[in-house]
């Protein structure tokens, strides 16, 4: 069953599927009703990690290193789980600088560098090359040992037939062609392809179905579970050993960790895995969910690697068949034809998927960071218009994907025999690798220049080719393996495999030690020592501070420009109809009404910019905004310069301000101290006015009976009696009030007379409730006196501070309940001074009185209204004499809860008297 | 038939000696206790003359006075008012408010009785004492 062209239709079958699902999803996002808006499309989306590699490769590097397959998953799952944050921020950064690759990132952050970018995507592309190598080399390896069946014999050396001969040159022939047509049928200004990423999403489920059914069926099928074939495994010696991780020397333990680190970098750096996880991201928050489905999907595709590894080794025991083949070999030795196909798409799917996103990832690269930039400086290209810049936009790519998949082919005859493929992989690894300082420290350090950048990307770069890539060549044959063993011109201690005599450690981890260090030590080093240029600081800050940074920013910028000739440059690259869109809206948002009335500030040129740069790379964005619009580049100095003459306006009107506000203050003051006078006039002649009223009250009635009495010489007798009663009684109420007014003025004046002894207190509330007896008996009110049971001396004024007991008992009693009257004297030691509370069940004071009873001649109610007995001077005398003592009075009531009055005296440590 | 007079004062021991003063002359005395039993008792009681104190819980001297004027039923009332403020302005309000005399207090009971019958016997118009 398994010919030729059954194989080859059903990879083209299942190709065009994968084409159909990337239309279908195209024509929905063009809808905007997006297919892969979903966090799970996302996080299967990043699946595009396994590759070939991972399909073939991770059996055949478990049969020779056992669980040494590991660490290249756990990298990326420690980089999700751990540092996800890192994506994040790259992710934030690049929407809203609308960063459309690794090169356009880096050259973003070093101050819009188009050198730096074409060096990154030089980099980028020599280093992919031994990975797309090995994806054509498992694709035609698989594809020539199905074709054997139901033989197992394993592939011609790589070079041993003629070109038209070669699977892997028509394989390549038509990945380029299924590229092209994945992501070149459109310029899409934000570099998205929903419909690739449908399409990956989709193989990353198909390649985990093969990888399982395979793994079940070797596991299940041809053994009888993991128990049978651990424990048969254990039985042999050489597979036993397989099992521990770090049996042998110490350079395993190193190893791990290098690869680890490897693989944590190439999750960030692999072009192919920033398409998907930055570039592709629709959502931040899609993040959230992928940090566990992608380790989870690992998991899974690991799952069955041990136990597929072992039953290889198990079953072909003689070394025969390569053990990276053993996923298919495996099924094909027991004749389950169907089972070895869906292996073989499976593999094929793993591969396409690698390459197409990889492939479009690095012709992105191509086209928008090398080959645009010098094209729009130098040719005539800047002049073109959006039809033909669209269509060269788009033949660049074309041209760029035919040229790197050639050049994977090539490098596959060259070197792809040398290795296994994990080998190879790793190599690309290493070489995506030298982009994490420049990009990290980028994320993280302001300081980072770009001259800096460019030394340890450049320096790093060399050392990876010259420890990883010359004996690659060597290995193959095409460098002489002289130089290789003895070093070039024969020195030992520059041997590509053994730096400086780096012994012990196996060879990627060599190439990692001295890469990362070299890369490290320039890009830090000559960072500290270069300076950055203004454009470069300002990027700088904008990427490091992004998460803490909203709204717009608008950098420094001075120049003239016309917001037509604007949109007319963005016009060009977007097309006329997306140009107007774009800079109507923005219109809008500002609150003009249309894109021509715009003010070409800093703003809007920005916003130019970033739209361009969508389309081709920042660097040239920067290069034709710049070249529409008349700018004056600002130096370090100008720059300080207008900083310092800000900061000196503002500090001048912080001055003023705060001149202005001691002037209003010295105003208020003055007028409230101009109220305050006017008030005490006022009261002063009230308190006259009303003095004169409360004297007469009572000398009218005198007058009033005197003459009656003197006039009527025949009045009965009750009568007489009871008139000369209220006589008197009007007399005493006559002298109380002008004793009172007297007391009172000489209280205020100071000219009072004090006899200040120590007296116990308890003795003074003794005294005046004894006086007050009398009073609670006849109005029916029930007292209640708490005393402490120690003395508390105080110093004051016998008569003084009976005085005050006095008022407040009587005022206690007079405003108490009616019916229930209830009056409570308490007494509390408190520490240094000593409390009275007086406290009666009346209605209480309403809080607006609560101030004004203090008052002179003020009594609850309004003296115009309301006529309560008193003189209303009580209070204010009791509130004279006790701050004389050096107290205060006070009073607590709710309304209708009574009134608590309360004074406090200082004690003293004397003894009384 | 004698005369009523109706007495609004708070303070009773004025009250008392009023009520005896008039009571003692031969007029029905009534007493109020503050403005708005003034003003009931001015329309019960109908007395011919109101001796008012300006300063009534209540209802003010002068809002009675005010009141009673209004009222045309009650506006041939003549209405002495008793006060221990005598400021020019309190003179002038009281006029406004259509009081008829004025009396200071403390007053001389001889002159306030004289005062009242003045009032009563003829339709003098305000006057000050």
């Amino acid at each position: 069953m398994l010919k030729g062209w059954v194989i080859v239709c059903a990879s083209f079958a299942y190709i065009g599927f994968l084409f159909a699902i990337a239309y279908y999803a195209d024509k929905r996002a063009d809808q905007g009703r997006s297919l892969i808006a979903t966090p799970y499309v996302y996080a299967l989306s990043l699946g595009v990690y396994a590759t070939a590699w991972t399909f073939y490769g991770s059996v055949g590097r478990a049969a020779i290193d056992g669980v040494g397959f590991l660490p290249i998953y756990i990298g990326p799952t420690l980089m999700m789980i751990l540092w996800w944050f890192v994506v994040r921020k790259m992710i934030r950064i690049s929407k809203i600088n609308r960063i459309t690759s690794l090169a356009d990132f880096v050259a973003s952050r070093y101050g819009k560098s188009a050198l730096l970018g074409g060096l990154v995507t030089v980099i980028a592309v020599v280093g992919i090359l031994p990975y797309i190598s090995l994806q054509l080399k498992a694709i035609s390896t698989s594809f020539q040992i199905l074709l054997q069946y139901p033989q197992i014999v394993m592939p011609q050396k790589i070079g041993s037939v003629a070109l038209f001969d070669d699977t892997a040159f028509y394989i390549a022939f038509f990945l380029a062609m299924f590229t092209i047509a994945f992501g070149t049928r459109q310029l899409d200004v934000a570099e998205r392809h929903e419909g690739m990423v449908a399409a990956i999403a989709f193989e990353s489920i198909v390649k985990l179905i093969a990888f399982i059914a395979v793994g079940a069926y070797v596991t299940f099928g041809m053994f009888d579970g993991p128990a049978d074939i651990f424990s048969r495994a254990m039985a042999v010696p050489q597979l036993a050993v397989l099992t521990t991780p770090f049996d042998g020397a110490a350079g395993n333990y190193v190893s791990w960790i290098w690869l680890i680190i490897l693989s944590m970098l190439a999750i960030l750096f692999l072009p192919r895995q920033f398409q998907v996880a930055v570039v592709e991201n629709v959502d931040e928050k899609h993040l959230n969910k992928a940090v566990w489905l992608f380790p989870l999907y690992m998991f899974a595709m690991n799952l069955f690697v041990l136990p597929i590894a072992f039953g290889g080794l198990l079953h072909f025991p003689d070394g025969s068949v390569n053990a990276d083949t053993f996923v298919l070999t495996l099924p094909m030795s027991q004749r389950q034809e169907w089972l070895a196909l869906l292996v073989f798409i499976g593999g094929l799917s793993a591969a396409t998927g690698m390459v197409i996103v990889e492939t479009i990832a690095l012709s992105t690269m191509v086209c928008n960071d090398l080959v645009m930039p010098p094209l729009l400086r130098y040719t005539r290209a800047r002049f073109m218009q959006h039809e033909e810049l669209s269509s060269l936009l788009l033949d660049i790519r074309r041209a760029a994907i035919v040229s790197i998949l050639m050049l994977g082919y090539f490098y596959y005859l060259v070197a792809g025999e040398a290795y296994a493929l994990v080998s190879t992989g790793l190599i690309s690894f290493a070489a995506v690798a030298q982009f994490a300082p420049a990009v990290i420290g980028g994320l993280y350090w302001r300081n980072g220049t770009r001259a800096g950048a460019l030394a340890g990307l450049t320096l790093g770069f060399l050392v990876w080719a010259y420890t990883l890539m010359i004996p690659a060549f060597a290995q193959s044959g095409w460098v002489s393996l002289s130089f290789v063993e003895n070093g070039p011109f024969g020195i030992e201690l520059l041997k590509p495999l053994q730096l400086f005599g780096l012994k012990g450690v196996d060879q990627t981890t060599h190439a990692m030690l001295w890469s990362m260090l070299v890369n490290i030590g320039a890009y830090v080093a000559v960072s500290l020592l270069s300076r950055q240029s203004v454009a470069e600081r300002i990027q700088a800050t904008l990427f490091v501070d992004v998460l803490s940074q909203t709204g717009e920013r608008t950098g420094f910028w001075r120049g003239t420009a016309s917001a037509s000739s604007l949109q007319a440059l963005v016009g060009r690259f977007l097309g006329p109809a997306r140009a107007a869109e774009l800079f109507n809206s923005y219109a809008r948002s500002r609150g003009v009404a249309a894109a021509h009335e715009l003010d070409a500030d800093a703003r809007l040129v920005r916003f130019a910019e970033i739209q361009l740069a969508g389309a081709i790379g920042a660097s040239s964005a920067r290069a034709m905004v710049s070249s529409v619009v008349q700018e004056e580049p600002m130096g370090v100095d100008e720059v300080m310069a207008i900083i310092d003459e800000a900061s000196q306006a503002i500090a001048h009107s912080q001055e003023l301000e705060e001149k202005q506000a001691e002037l209003e203050t010295a105003t208020r003051e003055l007028r409230s101290a101009n109220e305050r006078l006017k008030e005490l006039d006022r009261l002063k002649d009230d308190f006259i006015a009303t003095v004169t009223h409360e004297l007469r009250t009572p000398l009218t009635s005198i007058r009033a009976f005197s003459e009656i009495l003197h006039d009527n010489p025949t009045l009965a007798v009750e009568e007489r009696a009871r008139f000369l009663a209220i006589l008197v009684k009007e007399s005493e109420r006559l002298t109380r009030l002008i004793n009172q007014v007297l007391d009172l003025a000489k209280l205020e004046s100071g000219a009072a007379e004090w006899q200040n002894v120590t007296l116990d207190l308890r003795e003074i509330v003794d005294e005046a409730v004894n006086t007050t007896s009398g009073l609670f008996k006849v109005k029916k009110v029930k007292l209640d006196v708490n005393l402490p049971m120690k003395a508390v001396p105080v110093v004051a004024d016998r008569d003084r501070l009976m005085q005050v007991m006095l008022n407040l008992l009587s005022n206690a009693i007079k405003f108490c309940d009616a019916d229930h009257g209830k009056v409570s004297v308490t007494v509390s030691h408190l520490h240094d001074f000593v409390q009275v509370d007086v406290r009666d069940n009346g209605t209480g004071i309403a809080k607006k009185d609560q101030v004004f009873i203090f008052e002179k001649f003020r009594q609850v109610g309004d003296t115009l209204t309301d006529k309560p007995a008193g003189t209303g001077l009580g209070l204010a005398i009791c509130r004279q004499i006790v701050g004389h003592f050096g107290g205060r009075l006070w009073v607590n009531s709710d309304y209708a809860r009574g009134a608590t009055f309360s004074f406090s005296l200082p004690v003293t440590t004397m003894a009384v008297e | 038939m004698p005369q009523r007079i109706l007495i609004a004062d708070d303070e009773p021991a004025i009250a008392t000696s009023l009520q005896f003063l008039f009571g003692n002359a031969g007029f029905d005395t009534q007493t109020a206790r503050d403005g708005e039993e003034a003003l009931r008792l001015a329309g019960d009681f109908a007395p011919h003359l109101i001796v008012l104190d300006l300063m009534l819980p209540r209802l003010s001297g002068l809002e009675v006075c005010r009141a009673l004027r209004a009222d045309p039923r009650q506006a041939g009332i003549k209405v002495l008012m008793l006060t221990a403020r005598g400021s020019t302005a309190d003179f002038a309000s009281g006029q406004a408010a259509g009081v008829n005399v004025y009396q200071v207090k403390p007053f001389s009971t001889k002159e306030l009785l004289a005062l009242a019958r003045r009032l009563l016997d003829s339709g003098e118009t305000s006057d000050v004492h």
